[in-house]
């Protein structure tokens, strides 16, 4: 039996604004426990929550940049449940009237593109953390668990995805997109690693061509892209011999195991949680009207998706427009060169290549290094006009970056220079074929790969500064 | 109209460790006062709006600032167990 | 010489800047007071005597310095245990909170000590403020100045206590469906509940956070908007405080009834009254027609359901509002071999009979499938309440009730079925669940010789009309009474 899969995906985005969601907390992610913590986000008797503006803001700004309906009229509700790290034991967040609702993401998956429709884009509060001590660490077998607040109220999206996923590469693609439109919105750190991103999924099977929903299956604590794509992959696997053997795929919570690359069943709990959702008396509504919801639309850089268009526009092939688009710091430096005047195409081939290694090797950001658009017009101006060869570009981009100066000065401190001064250059080329006469007859007669060895003759005279292309034209003038 | 109130559940959601004889006497307790409240069952409001709130505002918000934060030592010396600068608490029964 | 303990606000007020009163001499007669009426009366939970005498000493050093910080300086006032007071007990009178010292100071103590007020300790109330006589305090009972064997009402009882029997000038309440006027009523002055927003719900421990607001009880109308503008005006620190002017009082204080047009509640002044009090009520309103109002009588049949309404939404908002007491971060906690176990025995040990009562109430109007009927109805029955009101004041300025259906009650009289404790509120209730402001004031006593409270209700914002009746009142009934136990020579 074929299966298709059916997958959504939660994604909770921590915004990284100054303080936290409803107080004046810090929001900073290094700091000693219980520290960052207030009445309000400890929830000491008589506290109370005012939300933060920004965080309303980036939030719409993020519906926006999904294509969402934004609700001109939004609250925030309590959801109700008891757990230790919880200081309220409700969660402020929104329920039937949240900020966004009804957009939608284009992926592209081989090559083809995939619209992921989104549900809804809403904003609640975290939780604080908690560590449970024990051999393993995890909740099973812990003697005690102890708790920080710190996180405990920072700003949370949560973005819920249409079940328009199909499988586990998708899903992937999903989550790269949704990231890094994240990432250019500035709203957030989007790091997997620290938690500042987080997915969860649902995942179901159903025969291929049917369009009855299976039973579905929520799939956490995926905490890298690798690992979202893995254990989808193993879910649907796993779901689909559970139906093969004609049994039913139980609805349960199952989590990522990194260590054995398998998901297990959750802690069943007792029963379905009931949250008893009810508008939130302490806060008032939310009213975007068209005033700020534009002012918000005007506020949204360049996309990742028209990034991306734009760059192919200017030359660039759909993967070189990509890892530029998603590096940070090399759209902005390409848009320079080309208002310098230089060439897109070959500027991005150096950022992505030369310039990338050169930085993993070093360590540092691009905003790190004095590398301008300027000295990339200028860098293929000179390629251009035959002053450097392609290796010696590549030379003198290290220099560049190691902060010798600018392209010219770079490429005549470390002696780069081609020779391109024609005359100069006929005068070797005829040298060499002076040189060597025997082997100038043969190249006559037809030895066509002779015209390396006078471009070498010529390139060895010259302390490899000639431009051998123009030699080999040389050459094969004098030739015939 | 529900007169029979699953009290044992409710005490649950509410987190609250009630014996037999407590769930029974709050049960019957509850289901008296509700039939009292329950009066307002029978009047025809579909065409009423619920109002949530006595005051008609909108966005009240506090800018991106940080602010004042509590002395750990203050805000500690209150928990009823803690180890270093955390709180403790009996081991978690089940996940989130 | 009138005992200071017997003094206005305005009173004292007036002997500090003459200089024939010290705070430190007030704060030691009030002291003195308390000492004779405590034993019978427990008022209070908490008696802050080293920081009554800081704050009575700074209060005399300002005085020498020529510094003026308004009529509260040096006054002391008394508040209800549900405002956190940094450094000092706060249990809202529940065995679940107690020894918590919170840390930090609710907005209102806040204003009180930038004012240069003298705060003598918490008073006691019912616990988590849900109830109508004080009984349900998890400390013990606080009794009525007027006959110790009766309730003083709930849940500021012992702020109402307190004020009548001079054991403070002044106190601060809070008032959810008539906290602070039902006692005020009951004991004999003057308590106010400001329009939904004015004041500052920081710091005061939620019971229903759309109901709740904090206000003052004091023995005159005078004293009562000292109070009221000492407290009322925007806080950041509150979502729902109202962000516009607070009204202006004083201009129109003394102005009188004349051309007013005085609503009577016909739902509400007749079954269910205790017919003395009705009688009580009736007089103060041809006062109030002698005086030159308009007498206007008016119903609004959505007072019959808003009793009903009430105890859906309060307990609905109580039962999350009082989900953060777990044993986790502070307060007592009762062990168990897992958090939920520990969360599940704390709260059923910390939490009395009524509270836990209300909790379950509410749990269940909001649970899966019963929303829409009970939460959500409750809701609709809210607006009908409130567009009610908006009617009748289109056709009075402002309208008029008994304050409680009974004058005090007897202690353990009602304790045995909720549903008639929970009547005693039917005249104060359909206020809070509208926003508006009201005011009690004592207008006489009942063969008994237990105070008749009568209820000045105006709009939203309206506490000018409001306060400007009140005195009217006042003035016209001419109320001297005081209790017997009011006294620093000797109690019954």
């Amino acid at each position: 039996m074929t299966y298709e899969a059916v997958i959504g995906i939660e994604t909770h985005v921590e915004l990284a604004t100054a303080s936290k969601m409803f107080c004046g907390c810090p929001v900073d992610f290094g700091a000693e426990p219980n520290t960052n913590v207030c009445p309000t986000c400890l929830g000491l008797p008589g506290a109370l929550p005012v939300p933060n503006e920004r965080a309303v803001a980036w939030t719409v700004m993020l519906g926006l940049a999904l294509d969402c309906e934004i609700a001109a009229r939004s609250l925030f509700h309590r959801k109700n449940y008891f757990y230790a790290d919880l200081p309220k034991n409700y969660q402020i967040s929104q329920y039937d009237l949240p900020l966004c609702t009804g957009g939608h993401l284009d992926v592209e998956v081989g090559g083809e593109t995939h619209r992921v429709g989104i549900t809804r884009v809403h904003l609640e509060e975290d939780t604080g953390k908690s560590t449970h001590l024990g051999d393993t660490g995890r909740i099973h077998a812990a003697e005690a668990a102890l708790l920080d607040f710190n996180r405990s109220g920072i700003p949370l999206m949560e973005v819920v995805s249409e079940p328009d996923i199909t499988g586990p590469e998708a899903a992937r693609a999903y989550a790269e997109e949704l990231r890094s439109i994240v990432l250019a919105l500035g709203v957030s750190d989007a790091k997997l690693e620290e938690g500042s991103l987080r997915f969860d999924a649902n995942v179901s099977l159903r025969p291929a061509g049917s369009d009855v929903l299976g039973v579905k299956v929520e799939v956490k604590n995926m905490n890298s892209l690798r690992s979202l794509q893995r254990a989808l992959a193993f879910e649907i696997e796993r779901q689909a011999e559970v139906l093969d053997s004609g049994e039913p795929v139980a609805q349960e919570t199952r989590h990522w195991d990194e260590e054995r690359q398998v998901t297990e069943p959750g802690r069943s709990k007792e029963e379905s949680s009931d949250y008893r959702y009810f508008p939130e008396p302490d806060l008032v509504p939310i009213e975007v009207d068209e005033a700020w919801r534009e002012r918000l639309r005007a506020g949204i850089p360049e996309l990742p998706a028209a990034l991306r268009a734009r760059l192919q526009g200017l030359g660039l092939d759909a993967d070189t427009a990509r890892v530029v688009a998603a590096a940070e710091g090399l759209a902005g430096l390409l848009d320079d060169t080309v208002a310098a005047g230089g060439d897109a195409r070959v500027a991005a081939n150096w950022l992505t290549g030369e310039v990338t290694a050169l930085l993993r090797r070093s360590g540092a950001g691009i905003a790190d290094t004095p590398l301008t658009g300027a000295h990339l017009a200028e860098l293929h101006a000179m390629v251009a006009g035959r002053e450097l060869s392609a290796t010696a570009a590549k030379e003198v981009l290290a220099g560049v970056l190691a902060g010798e100066g600018g392209v010219r000065r770079v490429a005549e401190a470390r002696d780069l220079l081609q020779i391109s001064d024609e005359d100069a250059l006929v005068a070797a080329v005829d040298a060499a074929i002076a040189g060597h006469p025997d082997e100038f007859t043969r190249l006559r007669e037809g030895e066509q790969r002779l015209t390396g060895f006078f471009v070498g003759r010529v390139m060895q005279a010259t302390g490899g500064k000639a431009d051998p292309r123009r030699v080999a034209e040389l050459v094969r003038e004098r030739a015939g | 109209m529900p007169v029979d109130i699953d009290i044992a559940k409710v005490a649950r959601l509410a987190r609250i460790g009630l014996d037999d004889d407590e769930l029974a006497r709050y049960g019957s307790q509850l289901e008296v006062i509700l039939e009292h409240a329950a009066r307002i069952q029978a009047l025809d409001l579909d065409a009423v709006r619920p109002t949530a709130h006595p005051l008609p505002m909108v966005n009240a918000f506090r800018e991106d600032e940080p602010g004042t934060t509590l002395d750990r030592d203050e805000v500690l010396a209150q928990a009823p167990d803690r180890e270093g600068p955390f709180f403790r608490v009996p081991p978690f029964l089940e996940e989130a | 010489m009138t005992d200071p303990a017997d003094l206005t606000i305005a009173g004292a007020a007036a002997a500090l800047r003459a200089g024939s009163l010290t705070a430190a001499g007030l704060l030691e007669a009030v002291r003195r007071r308390a000492a004779m009426t405590e034993a019978h009366l427990h008022a209070y939970l908490t008696l802050d005597a080293a920081g009554a005498e800081r704050a009575a000493a700074a209060a005399d050093d300002a005085f020498r310095r020529g510094e003026d910080l308004g009529p509260l300086q040096g006054i002391p006032i008394a508040l209800k245990d549900n405002m956190v007071t940094r450094g000092v007990e706060t249990t809202a009178a529940s065995r679940i909170l107690a020894g918590y010292l919170p840390p930090y100071d609710a907005t209102v103590v806040a204003r009180l000590r930038a004012a240069g007020a003298v705060i003598t300790g918490k008073t006691n109330l019912d616990e988590f403020a849900m109830g109508s006589s004080t009984e349900n305090s998890a400390y013990g009972p606080t009794r009525n100045p007027w006959d110790p064997e009766r309730v003083p009402g709930g849940s500021s009882g012992g702020a109402a206590a307190a004020v009548a029997a001079g054991s403070a000038l002044g106190a601060l309440g809070s008032d959810t469906g008539g906290s602070i006027r039902q006692p005020a009523s009951l004991c004999g002055v003057v308590g106010m509940k400001p329009t939904y927003g004015l004041v500052s719900r920081f710091g005061l421990i939620a019971f229903a956070s759309s109901l709740d607001q904090i206000g003052p009880l004091a023995r005159t109308v005078d004293d009562a908007v000292v109070l009221f503008e000492a407290i009322a005006g925007h806080d950041p620190r509150d979502a729902t405080s109202y962000r516009g002017a607070v009204p202006d009082v004083r201009p129109s204080l003394d102005d009188g009834v004349d051309g007013l047009r005085v609503g009577v509640i016909r739902e509400l002044s007749g079954d269910g009254i205790d017919p003395e009090v009705l009688a009580g009520f009736r007089a103060a309103v041809e006062r109030l027609a002698g005086a030159g109002a308009e007498v206007v009588d008016l119903s609004l049949p959505s007072m019959d359901h808003a009793l009903s309404a009430y105890y859906l939404i309060a307990p609905a908002e109580c039962s999350a509002n009082l989900a953060r007491f777990d044993g986790v971060r502070y307060g007592p906690r009762l062990e168990g071999d897992t958090v939920e176990r520990m969360m599940a025995a704390t709260r059923r040990d910390g939490f009395g009979p009524e509270v836990a009562r209300r909790i379950l109430l509410g749990t269940y109007a909001l649970s899966a499938g019963y929303y829409d009927a009970f939460y959500g109805q409750a809701q609709k029955v809210r607006t009908l309440v409130i567009e009610d009101f908006r009617r009748a004041y289109e056709q009075a300025d402002v309208l008029v009730t008994p304050t409680s259906p009974t004058t005090a009650f007897h202690l353990g009289e009602r304790t045995g079925d909720p549903l008639t404790m929970y009547l005693s509120d039917i005249c104060t209730i359909p206020t809070n669940l509208a926003g508006d402001p009201g005011i009690s004031l004592p207008i006489g006593l009942d063969g008994g010789g237990l105070p008749i409270g009568l209820q000045v209700l105006a709009p939203a914002l309206g506490e000018a009309v409001m306060f400007r009746v009140a005195r009217a009142v006042e003035a016209l009934g001419g109320f001297e009474a005081r209790p017997a136990l009011a006294t620093s020579e000797g109690a019954a």
